[in-house]
């Protein structure tokens, strides 16, 4: 049944224009910035080659291009994730499902997976980038994929954040600028860079715990932060939603 | 045809923050029965259905849908129902044949029967030639029907309808009704309304929800009783004199109109409506109106209500 909600929340993402308009966009940016970091890899490399440096093309041409990937879909998510609820509300078809056999549960779920869905596509669009590389030459596979590892697991938070937000009000703009507010805090968190030893604040900082991803450090730490914070905004979605029906 | 019970709510109320929306409501269904809710905008239909559907839930009492409880066991009990909110759960970008796919898959009909359901609610609902047509490109009735068709296609025994004329012409209006009187055959179904003939047309039963309390429930027989006042309309070409009239056994007071008419009140055990239409001939009157006056809804509501009220004052009197 949840498999059914997210197929459904996928296809009904790529009848509107905004899902194709958002894969071009994200897409054309980071193009361009992948292009940029390769022209300087270009211009770098034979100094590296000289310094006998350790880094290769994926370190300084591949995670830069992730770690920006995560600002660029930062200001994204919250623009896909918007109308999650909100719309249905507003359309007055949250009804249907209400009022089928299934639970809140699966329906928050089902809805979270068809965004993430939609994410995954736009992951593996930012990949093929890389990759093409193997046309002249070698990846560092265990970077590569621990990179890969840390910018679903940032996304699947994202959108965990959007939907929450999207059953909280029926207005699209207000979901997408609450969205992109919470996951902007918790970006900057850590603004004053005292890193993974600081604070409650630091601690709380996405970015802290998205980074050492990018430098192949795969910690578990950092990975039950990102999976403490999905499940909380998912949990947050099932009682709201909840809530709605008690009509409190 | 009437069967076992199938929808059983006892003692139901709803609170939204301290307002009481729905207070002690309590009735059942029975397999094969059309129940119609009547009652004026307001009146707590829609909280009802919405609380039968188990989109809302009751702040006190219990609903059993098909034997199941909807709070202890909502996936059975929603399984047995199909609910058509007020406005259509529709997504106006998917084509009809898709949308009751996903409706289907929804309910939880087994993938190789989906097309087979969809098409049998296609074909009920009269939805034979748009099956590939957005649903957002069709006109208010089709897309009720639509409504109708995602209600019916898991082929529940209890069909939930709120409002199901509201907002389509007269035209669309009898295909709707025509599309309830079929759909009795095969479900019990629940309708909500503030139209009083469409309870006469479709409904066995009706009841009267008024400020969240049920004030009557009745059959249609005994509601269409309750209906036959005691006043006749009259339009005669040449103006008769009105004493004449009131002299008749029976009536008990003559109104002029403002458009001429004559409003004649009687006594409901002595019908004078022979003695007047012979009385119209003897005088050459040029009687060309006779009409009973029906009551309206609205006056169903003065009558239940005054009634209450007076039964009020009474106890309270010493």
């Amino acid at each position: 049944m949840i498999f059914t909600i997210a197929h459904q929340e996928l296809r009904r993402m790529f009848l509107s224009p905004l899902a194709w308009v958002i894969l071009g966009v994200v897409q054309l940016i980071l193009a361009f910035m992948f292009l940029s970091h390769l022209e300087y890899y270009q211009m770098i490399q034979s100094k590296l080659l000289a310094m006998q440096a350790e880094h290769g093309v994926t370190e300084v041409v591949v995670m830069p291009l992730l770690g920006n990937a995560g600002i660029v879909l930062l200001l994204v998510t919250p623009l896909i994730s918007m109308r999650l609820i909100t719309e249905e509300r507003r359309n007055k078809t949250l009804a249907l499902l209400l009022s089928a056999p299934v639970s809140m549960t699966e329906i928050v779920l089902g809805k979270y997976l068809g965004l993430l869905a939609f994410l995954g596509i736009i992951v593996l669009l930012i990949l093929l980038m890389p990759l093409s590389l193997l046309a002249g030459g070698g990846l560092d596979w265990g970077l590569l994929a621990s990179g890969t590892l840390g910018i679903v697991l940032l996304l699947a938070g994202f959108a965990a954040t959007g939907l929450f937000m999207s059953t909280l009000t029926q207005h699209q703009t207000v979901a997408a600028v609450s969205t992109f507010g919470v996951l902007l805090l918790f970006w900057i968190f850590d603004w004053a860079g005292q890193g993974a030893s600081g604070g409650v604040l630091a601690y709380l900082s996405l970015l802290n715990h998205y980074e050492p991803f990018l430098k192949g450090v795969f910690n578990t730490r950092d990975a039950v932060f990102h999976a403490v914070f999905i499940a909380t905004f998912l949990v947050f979605s099932v009682r709201r939603l909840d809530m709605d029906r008690l009509g409190a | 045809m009437i069967g076992e019970t199938l929808v059983h709510v006892e003692d139901v109320s709803k609170r939204y923050g301290g307002n009481p929306a729905v207070r002690h409501v309590s009735f059942s269904v029975r397999q094969g029965e059309v129940l119609g809710f009547l009652g004026p905008n307001g009146a707590g239909k829609t909280t009802t259905m919405q609380m039968l559907t188990g989109n809302l839930a009751p702040s006190e009492g219990r609903i059993t849908v098909a034997g199941h409880d909807l709070l202890e066991d909502p996936r059975a009990a929603k399984a047995a129902i199909g609910y058509l909110p007020e406005q259509p759960p529709v997504y106006r970008e998917l084509a009809v044949d898709e949308y009751l796919d996903y409706c289907a898959a929804l309910n939880g009909v087994a993938r190789k029967a989906r097309v087979a359901a969809r098409e049998a609610a296609k074909g009920k609902c009269g939805l034979g030639d748009v099956g590939r047509r957005l649903i957002g490109n069709l006109s208010k009735g089709y897309q009720q029907r639509v409504g109708i068709a995602q209600a019916i296609i898991h082929l529940p025994p209890v069909i939930v309808l709120d409002e199901p004329t509201a907002g389509l012409d007269p035209n669309q209006i009898r295909e709707i009704r025509h599309l309830i009187s079929a759909l009795r055959a095969d479900h019990s179904i629940i309708l909500s309304t503030h139209i009083l003939s469409e309870v006469q047309s479709t409904c066995d039963r009706v009841q009267i929800i008024n400020k969240g309390e049920l004030i009557l429930t009745d059959t249609i027989a005994g509601l269409t009783q309750r209906m036959q006042s005691s006043v006749l309309t009259l339009a005669f070409r040449r103006r008769p004199d009105t004493s004449a009239l009131a002299a008749i056994a029976g009536v008990n007071s003559v109104e002029p109109e403002d458009d001429d008419r004559l409003r004649v009140y009687f006594d409901p055990a002595s019908d004078p409506t022979e003695a007047l239409v012979r009385l119209a001939v003897q005088q050459n009157l040029g009687l060309y109106e006779l009409a009973p006056h029906r009551a309206s809804l609205e006056d169903i509501f003065v009558k239940l209500t005054a009634h209450e009220s007076a039964a009020e004052t009474r106890s309270v009197a010493p």
